[in-house]
């Protein structure tokens, strides 16, 4: 132990308490910046919120919720945006999650690993990065147009779907591949073949993954006013959609997926480019609105990802 | 001295002699190469399987004996750029397990597996072990509940779990979770089980319950053990086979191997001078 080399790199009292000194320092700093940052994003988000019940919510009420919008803002309302949002959000749903999973699936799991499938990865990953009026002028020019499918319901379902579904095919890939790998071996292993492998072990495994994703897309769903403006969505609807359950036989109708529809961030871009005031306090309870639908939805699918993670442990 | 651990005195004696005459082979290793892509992990290997015996290879590692183990069930087919070449017999029809018109879940629905490190599935402890018959098709709940339960028996776990079947395997403690994975594999009653250093992720105590139940299986189902632990390798094999860089160097019914070992690799492997 007389090696010179060997004594001078060892720690003597005086460094090793800098270092520790030094240790601690570095931590506490990172632990106050990120307490900052973290402080100032709620700060503007509650700012924001405020600000909103402030303006708007001594105008929420059920007359609101229940009547079509109007010349006079004392007696507008939001019926026919809330309930466009919402169908407009089912359609979305219906499409962009079982599309996005599958594509996921077959992405992560079946695909062979060659020069085809990097190329479609890559694409992927741009379309994530489109603005969304680029996929509202497809929609106008293919849906709207070519097809001739109308401004509906169901045209912008399908118009989200496909904004979104590049979040819910990386985030289904993610999920899967964070699996780990001794599952599949399990699995393959029993003499399970890949179908039987991914619907019976990945898919559950990856679920909360898979719901975490269907959250951020549907967040970024609801909000969305340039690619429905660009279908040309109408900003003053009067009526709702035929309802979805009716009293003959078969009892449901899809009729609805053919209407017109408003959405609400429409309806509050709408009012907001109003002069009178009362539209602006119209805007701010429909934002108030949309930002209560948007928790609503994102709590149900915490809730959803509570229960699948516990069942998991 | 660069060891840690005694090297085992070659006179380790075997637990279970057995004569070559009253053997039968369950399957035949005939000059098996095998690639990780351009790398050859295994060369011209040759070895017979004793039914209903157990049969433990063992080597340094990278020596090749998880490569030869993963063969038997086709475990390479899940990653690409693998090839095999030369041949598995499995008696009695002589069908060919590695062979390229050999489907591997054909393979797999006969070989069940048991991995390193304890791998059940995030569902219950029912469910993991009724996985097996639920691929094959077998739905009738009696039956699957009669099948779990035997095997939960058969694998030394149902008096631990019989009162918390519905619970996650994800509460069982890692040696509860082998024995878990091994009723697993046991539950389809496959006709080889394959174990893959089976208890180097356990405690001692677990270990030695994972060693008695092999002990037990012995008479049911033809074992192949992979080990890095000599003495497990003396403990419940009967037959040892020594790899070194790809090759199968010396194979031979456990007695003989341990006490006199034909080569002198093998015979510095065993007296703990390399590896």
């Amino acid at each position: 132990m007389s090696t010179p080399g060997l004594s001078s790199s060892r720690f003597d009292g005086y460094s090793e308490a800098r270092l520790l000194k030094r240790a601690k320092w570095s931590d506490g700093l990172f632990a106050v910046l990120g307490l900052l940052v973290l402080v100032a994003t709620l700060l503007v988000l509650g700012a924001l919120v405020a600000d909103f019940i402030n303006d708007g919510a001594s105008r929420i009420d059920g007359d609101f919720l229940t009547s079509y919008p109007s010349r006079r803002p004392g007696s507008a309302g939001i019926l026919s945006a809330w309930v466009g949002t919402t169908l407009v959000m089912i359609v979305t749903a219906a499409l962009a999650v079982p599309l996005g999973v599958a594509a996921g699936v077959y992405l992560e799991e079946y695909a062979p690993k060659n020069w085809v499938t990097d190329f479609i990865e890559i694409n992927v990953t741009n379309l994530a990065g489109v603005p969304s009026i680029i996929y509202g002028l497809l929609a106008l020019g293919l849906f709207v147009q070519t097809l001739a499918m109308g401004q509906t319901i169901l045209v912008a379902g399908i118009t989200l779907a496909l904004l979104i579904l590049p979040i819910l095919i990386v985030a289904t890939r993610e999920s899967l591949r964070a699996i780990p790998q001794d599952i599949r071996e399990a699995s393959f292993g029993l003499g399970a073949d890949q179908w039987q492998t991914v619907s019976g072990y990945l898919l559950p495994a990856a679920r909360p993954g898979i719901l975490t994703g269907a959250i951020v897309g549907m967040s970024r769903a609801i909000g969305e006013t340039a690619p429905i403006i660009t279908i040309g969505a109408l900003t003053f609807i009067a009526f709702l959609p035929p309802s979805p359950i009716q009293s003959s036989f078969p009892f449901v109708n899809f009729d609805w997926l053919n209407s017109p529809f408003t959405v609400m961030p429409i309806q509050m871009f709408n009012w907001v480019s109003r002069p009178q005031a009362g539209f602006h306090i119209n805007a701010a309870a429909t934002g108030l609105i949309l930002l209560a639908m948007t928790l609503l939805m994102n709590g149900f699918a915490i809730w959803l990802r509570y229960r699948l993670r516990r069942n998991l442990r | 001295m660069n060891r840690a651990v005694a090297p085992p005195p070659p006179t380790v004696t075997p637990s279970h002699a057995v004569t070559p005459a009253e053997v039968t082979y369950r399957a035949q290793v005939e000059d098996l190469n095998f690639y990780y892509g351009s790398f050859q992990a295994l060369k011209n290997v040759n070895l017979a399987i004793a039914d209903r015996q157990v049969t433990a290879l063992i080597g340094p590692s990278g020596c090749g004996k998880s490569t030869l183990l993963r063969c038997f069930n086709r475990m390479h087919d899940l990653y690409p750029g693998n090839r095999y070449e030369g041949k598995i017999q499995l008696h009695p029809e002589d069908m060919n397990i590695v062979g390229s018109n050999v489907d591997p879940m054909q393979v797999r629905l006969r070989i069940g597996m048991v991995f390193q490190k304890p791998n059940p599935f995030p569902k219950s402890i029912f469910d993991n072990v009724a996985s097996g018959l639920l691929i094959r098709g077998i739905r009738d709940r009696a039956v699957v509940a009669e099948r779990v339960e035997l095997a939960l028996r058969q694998a030394a776990l149902w008096e631990e779990v019989m009162d918390r079947l519905s619970q996650s395997a994800y509460g069982l403690s890692g040696g509860q979770q082998q024995r878990l994975c091994i009723a697993r594999a046991l539950a389809p009653n496959p006709e080889m089980i394959l174990f893959d250093e089976p208890t180097s992720a356990l405690d001692p105590i677990a270990t030695a319950r994972i060693e008695e139940l092999i002990d037990e299986l012995r008479n049911d189902y033809t074992i192949v053990i992979v080990t890095h632990n000599m003495q497990q390798a003396a403990r419940i094999s009967n037959f040892t086979a020594f790899m070194h860089m790809g090759h199968m160097i010396e194979y031979g019914a456990t007695s003989e191997f341990f006490t006199n070992p034909q080569h002198e690799k093998t015979h510095e492997y065993i007296t703990g001078r390399f590896g």
